[in-house]
């Protein structure tokens, strides 16, 4: 019983390990979000509260804290109060399975990328929780446009991630690292790292694709009826999402902890810096994306998720497992 | 071990409870929700026997996709109009109770049947299925089986698949008249001759526009 308590421990300490920094980078990378956002518009951004505007996502939090929780009378207030907690959880539980660098990893499961994929589908109820317990109109309207978006376009990034498998022939995320060493994935599946990666645009209800909270239709889409901090943690659960869907990006085209090129002043830098590094590069695209583009149709988000993006990812299956038969390249025999 | 029974019997337990609620509960949305907790605590079940593959995609098929059109379905209906028609305690026919029980029946000897296979013939599991061998992880075992001794019933089961999904397709689809549709190709291959026109006015003559 003494070992058990003892390996429990060991277990949850790691488990603060992981969660503490992933938090506070979340609210950084709010600030990060808001800087890049607003370099790009010639404007200075957050830059009041601390060194650089740095303590503004904390102020933020600080004020969310303090502000009334209010819940409406007519809504269904058990599953009300439940939807922002599942997000958050569900935002969170994900991390386990990442690996920042060889050996150091919460989980190394064998379907680590099954797990990823699952839980990232499961993020649709926290959406649709919170749209549906409102009991009002535009949270239920942005909770239904969201959950739509996000079954289409989780279709095209499991056939983006059937794509790599082919190419590892494991779903353990640490051999998926390891498969590219001599040649990361982004390289000869370039196509399909550029899918993902609007797939996961549009996963995370970032823009151009924000239609479920587009703010000139929907106010603000399934969170309309949400305030203090529960609104706080459906906002730290969505970038909680972006910033591991930028992790899934690294860790299955990027090459996740492994440097760029072998060779001294590169390989000295530990492995999880490269993958914070590749992290924050895939996160600064997402928010010169959201400065750049503006919002899309729904019939043309939907047009392009399924007529083609999956058409063409589909193709992109053939065409890989195809090349690796003709060449002899299959692995895992 | 003695945790590992703790996690079983909590499992089994959320699992039964929450397939209780399903039928129990009154308000339709809230069956979906106790069906995805079932679905879940189902797929930890799956995990703890080591199958953690077919955990994974009863959280990725069920719990992320059907379970989802459920809560669409359930949410689009109207639900207040039938509040207290359903298993309500006047009867209204009961059309809904005789298919039920029989289904139920049917079901019920169905366990009989396999429980009571398991009981009289032990090793019919052994000489039915193929043996795994723990050294292989199980998604590598699953395909091995699946595309090669059973490839035709899978390569069938995805025809009739398909079929389906397209029977469904023609079913509900129906032309519309007078929408209009963004074409692409269209719109980019504008040239400018066709969109703009240079006109020199005379003075105090003017332009006729619909010429």
């Amino acid at each position: 019983m003494d070992s058990y308590f003892s390996i429990l421990f060991t277990e949850v300490y790691k488990i603060l390990f992981l969660l503490v920094p992933v938090l506070v980078s979340v609210a950084m990378i709010v600030w990060l979000d808001r800087r890049v956002w607003a370099f790009v518009q010639k404007r200075r951004g957050p830059n009041v509260v601390g060194p650089f505007g740095l303590f503004q996502s904390l102020a933020d939090a600080l004020k969310y804290i303090f502000k009334e929780i209010i819940i409406p009378a007519s809504s269904n207030k058990l599953v009300f109060v439940l939807a922002p907690v599942v997000t958050m959880t569900l935002a969170l539980i994900s991390w386990a399975v990442i690996p920042f660098g060889e050996d150091f990893v919460l989980a190394d499961i064998n379907v680590g990328i099954l797990y990823l994929f699952a839980v990232s589908s499961l993020g649709v109820y926290g959406i649709i929780m919170g749209g549906w317990a409102s009991n009002s109109k535009y949270p239920f309207l942005g909770a239904i446009r969201s959950a739509a978006q996000m079954v289409s376009y989780e279709v095209s990034i499991g056939v983006i991630i059937i794509n790599v498998l082919l190419c590892v022939g494991s779903l353990n995320l640490s051999d998926i690292v390891m498969a590219q060493q001599n040649l990361w994935f982004v390289i000869p599946l370039f196509p399909m790292f550029v899918i993902f990666f609007i797939s996961a645009l549009a996963e995370t209800n970032r823009p151009p694709f924000d239609l479920p909270e587009a703010e000139a239709e929907l106010v603000a889409g399934y969170q309309t009826e949400y305030s203090g901090m529960m609104y706080a943690m459906f906002w730290l659960g969505e970038y909680a999402n972006i910033l591991l869907m930028c992790a899934m990006g690294a860790v299955l085209f990027l090459g996740g902890w492994l440097s760029p090129i072998d060779i001294f002043p590169f390989n000295a830098i530990p492995g999880p810096f490269w993958l914070i590094f590749k992290i924050l590069f895939l996160f600064i695209l997402f928010a010169l994306v959201k400065a750049t583009v503006p919002r899309y149709r729904y019939d043309q988000l939907m047009k392009l998720g399924w007529k083609i993006f999956l058409p063409f990812s589909l193709f992109y299956v053939v065409l890989t497992s195809s090349f690796l038969l003709y060449f002899d390249l299959l692995p895992g025999k | 071990m003695i945790a590992h029974s703790v996690f079983f019997y909590i499992f089994s337990l959320i699992a039964i409870v929450s397939a209780l609620m399903v039928t129990v509960s009154k308000n339709t949305v809230h069956s979906v929700f106790f069906l995805i907790l079932d679905f879940i605590s189902i797929s930890c079940l799956f995990i703890m026997i080591g199958a953690e593959f077919l955990g994974m995609i009863m959280l990725i098929v069920y719990v992320g996709a059907v379970a989802v059109l459920f809560l669409f379905v359930v949410m689009m209906l109207n639900v207040a109009e039938q509040k207290g028609q359903w298993f309500s305690s006047r009867w209204d026919g009961g059309t809904h109770i005789p298919i039920g029980l029989l289904v139920s029946l049917i079901i019920f000897f169905e366990l009989i049947i396999v429980i009571g296979g398991w009981k009289y013939k032990p090793d019919l599991l052994n000489s039915l299925s193929v043996n795994i061998s723990s050294d292989v992880t199980n998604t590598r075992s699953i395909g091995n089986v699946l595309y090669t001794d059973y490839i035709l019933l899978f390569q069938i089961s995805g025809m009739i698949l398909l079929v389906a999904m397209i029977g469904a397709i023609v079913l509900t689809f129906r032309e519309r008249a007078g929408v209009k549709r963004q074409s692409y190709v269209k719109q980019i291959s504008r040239e400018r001759d066709e969109g703009v026109d240079l006109v020199h006015v005379e003075k105090n003559k003017g332009v006729k526009i619909d010429a």
